[in-house]
């Protein structure tokens, strides 16, 4: 396998991991609002993606910094072709990272409100928008001849690009509350798995739009349809897991399958993508991919050096992390936020 | 129409400035707070924890600053700077993507796991976390200027279809810029922590409030300061020197130097500078020093911007190759200035120190110290607008230019409305943090329970009684 194709994979993995942890703690923000009842509820699930959130942000940090030094074209393209939903993405990211903090330094009531609406919108926009940009890749985008995406606002947002976006921001929900129930315990643990629960109907629906609007709108099926079909069916089967798993309370095993129904989505849009990193709706020979838009040989070689050297230490510590906070945050203790 | 490259300039010049107002806090906080565990840990004295704590509130309200403000730098090369990002990539993105591999993965994790982890990891592996929290800043710091110092001074690349690809990692990281860049950056942002701990212990002292307390703190504060600034200076007069050799124009610049020198050269102190006319008036000058601080002798003549220009010509095309003038030389002597005065108070705040004079409040020093956690944020901010400006038209020297690197597909409006937005939150996130500042250094280390007592969150007593 050649060094591109390597880090077209860590690219993807990397967004992959960005959403299987981010997801949950995206999710338990918007759980804030939609789950808690009481100040005291709120801070529970704030503390009990706490020592994580940061970590997992980093997973996109990390996931950009690859894409600028392995695929400049390709970074260089989407940013700058997306400007204005990154600045409101980032608007959100930044309010949400110091809201977690700041949020406890103040007394009034005015004050956590605020901060508490900071939370939600802040967890609620950027899956959405991720979900637009992400279905926007696959259906493609006016790139033209020199590597520039001149698009207009019904080129980054229309009905296909919204599916995709609510079904993200929802899938990222469920996955929220499902990792709600393995850090909580009582009666909100029992409350965030009813919910995620009673959200699986609707979320199947929008998935089974998505795949079908994918199916007829995009070319993907025309390209992968093999592996894209062997991944919906396993992705069918996780879903239903899913739900098998949170009847029978066994939260482990549901939030797992969530994770899964995550990682096969934004897998399938890599695989759907490949070769290509941007689809040009002007005209395929414009399409950006491995090749046209990566870094030289030598680059990539040392950041593979770099990156396999490097990952299984950053792997290593943040699953010894998630061992140190295995205990479940209980309001009768201590919380630090 | 919108001038989309000066709105480009514009916004990244006032985030970056905004948050290098956060970076070194963190390093040097990070640097700080570990010396203090460290201390706990081998003299197992639980003031040093209570200190750890203290300072460690502060530094968290700074960090969650830092890093959101962070994510804005990393994407707008893409946004803002396509063409930048497109020719360079290749040598750039590398250290930005090693940078997050290796620093911001060990400083978040370890960041969260030293917050939640003082009751659930033994004194050591705790004392391990801010360790390494300490290390991941100050590597982020490494790995963010070796891709500043190509565009100082490219090298370990090769054009390939008129895109400079890397075809020497060692020498990118090796590179003779960011040699004496990175030690004068990481001294600096160590000399940033120390002064705003001793600033605010200046203040605690006057109000005579926890007095041992925040006199230990200034002890160490005003050493770490002294020892720190000192290096700045040392390491800031190598770069100057490296300048000489790699961007003459920028050090012209930063002299005011139109023409040849005389040999040997002298410093100036003041001019009045007119880049229309080419010449300055009201010089003040200081016989052989340039040649000093250029070779360490007391000889030898520096180019002018005059002849550079004509050099750059040759080699380059024609085009304007001087940078802004006045804002290089006076960014240059507002920074060196303000080192300087951080280097005296910090000489006279360690005197103070060990003749055990600190507790009888010696106030206008004590005054002045509060004062002066402005001068370590004046000079950096002073330092980056020298980096930058004198470097200009180029953004990487030689290879491309500013107006060159802008994003073909983003409008003027667009940029607008981002500059706006960021100013905007970022003005609320600078009151904000100076105000949680404010209220925490008011309440503390000890915060005492009656004064708790009286708000309306039954919570937050919970907290205090817990020994949050």
């Amino acid at each position: 396998m050649a060094l591109n194709e390597i880090w077209f994979i860590l690219v993807a993995v990397l967004f992959i991991g960005f959403f299987f942890l981010e997801g949950f703690d995206f999710g338990v923000g918007m759980a804030t609002k939609f789950l808690a009842k009481t100040d005291m509820e709120r801070r529970v699930l704030i503390n009990s993606i706490g020592p994580f959130w940061d970590a997992n942000e980093v997973w996109l940090i990390t996931a950009g910094g690859a894409m600028f030094a392995a695929f400049p074209h390709w970074y260089a393209t989407l940013f700058s072709g997306y400007y204005f939903p990154l600045v409101i993405l980032l608007l959100a990211l930044i309010g949400r990272g110091v809201s977690f903090e700041f949020r406890h330094k103040g007394h009034t009531q005015k004050w956590k409100d605020s901060w508490d609406n900071v939370i939600f919108i802040g967890s609620l926009l950027p899956p959405f928008l991720f979900g637009v940009v992400f279905a926007g890749l696959i259906k493609g985008l006016p790139i033209d001849v020199n590597m520039e995406m001149q698009a207009g606002l019904f080129d980054m947002v229309n009905v296909y690009t919204v599916v995709g976006g609510i079904t993200v921001t929802l899938l990222c929900f469920v996955h929220g509350l499902m990792f709600t129930t393995l850090r909580t315990v009582g009666d909100l643990q029992n409350r965030a798995r009813a919910m995620a629960k009673k959200m699986l109907v609707p979320l199947a629906a929008l998935l089974a739009l998505f795949g079908i609007m994918t199916y007829f709108m995009t070319d993907v099926f025309e390209v992968r349809g093999i592996v894209l079909t062997a991944m919906a069916i396993l992705g069918v089967i996780a879903f239903v897991l899913i739900g098998f798993f949170a009847s029978k309370k066994r939260d482990g095993w549901a939030f797992s399958m969530s994770g899964a129904v995550i990682v096969l989505g934004i897998s399938s849009v890599f695989v759907g993508l490949f070769p290509r990193v941007m689809i040009s709706s002007i005209d395929s020979a414009f399409s950006l991919t491995v090749q046209n838009a990566a870094s030289g040989a030598y680059s990539l070689k040392i950041m593979t050096i770099v990156a396999f050297t490097l990952l299984p230490f950053v792997l290593g510590y943040q699953i010894w992390s998630y061992f140190v906070f295995h205990k479940r945050v209980n309001e009768k203790e201590h919380l630090e936020y | 129409m919108l001038d989309m490259e000066m709105l480009s300039r514009i916004q990244f010049a006032s985030t970056t400035i905004f948050h290098f107002f956060f970076v070194p806090i963190t390093i040097g906080l990070a640097f700080f707070i570990a010396i203090l565990e460290t201390m706990y840990v081998v003299k197992g004295e639980e003031r040093y924890k209570d200190m750890a704590k203290f300072w460690g509130k502060l530094f968290l309200i700074n960090f969650a600053v830092g890093v959101v403000t962070g994510i804005i730098q990393e994407f707008q090369f893409g946004m803002n700077w396509s063409n930048y990002s497109r020719f360079v990539g290749d040598v750039f993105g590398a250290p930005l993507a090693v940078e997050a591999l290796l620093a911001f993965f060990l400083e978040s994790t370890f960041i969260g796991l030293w917050i939640f982890g003082w009751e659930r990891l033994s004194k050591k592996v705790h004392l391990l976390c801010i360790w390494l929290v300490s290390f991941g800043t100050t590597m982020s710091a490494f790995w963010i200027l070796v891709a500043n110092s190509f565009m100082q001074r490219p090298v370990g690349y090769q054009m390939v279809n008129g895109r400079a690809e890397m075809n020497d990692f060692f020498a990118l990281i090796t590179n003779g810029q960011v040699l004496v860049e990175f030690p004068h950056t990481v001294f600096g942002a160590l000399a940033t922590g120390a002064f705003l701990v001793a600033g605010i212990s200046a203040w605690k002292l006057i109000r005579k409030q926890d007095v041992p307390f925040f006199a230990t703190s200034f002890k160490y504060a005003t050493t770490i300061g002294l020892i720190t600034s000192l290096l700045v200076a040392l390491y800031g007069h190598a770069q100057a020197q490296y300048l000489v050799g790699t961007q003459p124009m920028k050090m012209a610049a930063s002299e005011g130097l139109w023409n040849q020198s005389e040999d040997p050269a002298p410093w100036t102190v003041f001019a009045m500078i007119d880049p229309e006319t080419k010449t300055n008036t009201m010089e003040v000058k200081i016989p052989y020093l340039l040649s000093f601080l250029s070779y360490s002798k007391f000889e030898g003549s520096l180019k002018g911007m005059n002849e550079l220009q004509a050099e750059y010509e040759q080699l380059y095309g024609p085009g304007d190759y001087i940078p802004p003038v006045s804002t290089t030389f006076w960014s240059f002597r507002i920074m060196v200035l303000g080192g300087t005065a951080m280097i005296l108070l910090a000489m006279y705040g360690v005197y103070l120190t060990a003749r055990k004079k600190l507790e009888k409040g010696n106030t206008i020093f004590m005054k002045l110290m509060v004062a002066a956690i402005s001068l370590p944020f004046i000079s950096n901010t002073a330092g980056w607008i020298m980096t930058e400006i004198g470097r200009q038209p180029w953004t990487v020297f030689g290879l491309m230019t500013t107006k060159d690197s802008i994003s073909p597909s983003v409008t003027g409006g667009e940029v607008l409305f981002s500059l706006i937005s960021f100013t905007v939150i970022y003005t609320i996130l600078g009151i904000l943090q100076v105000k949680l500042f404010v209220k925490e250094i008011k309440k503390g280390p000890y915060p005492k329970l009656e004064a708790e007592a009286h708000t309306h969150d039954p919570f937050d007593k919970e907290d205090v009684t817990n020994g949050s």
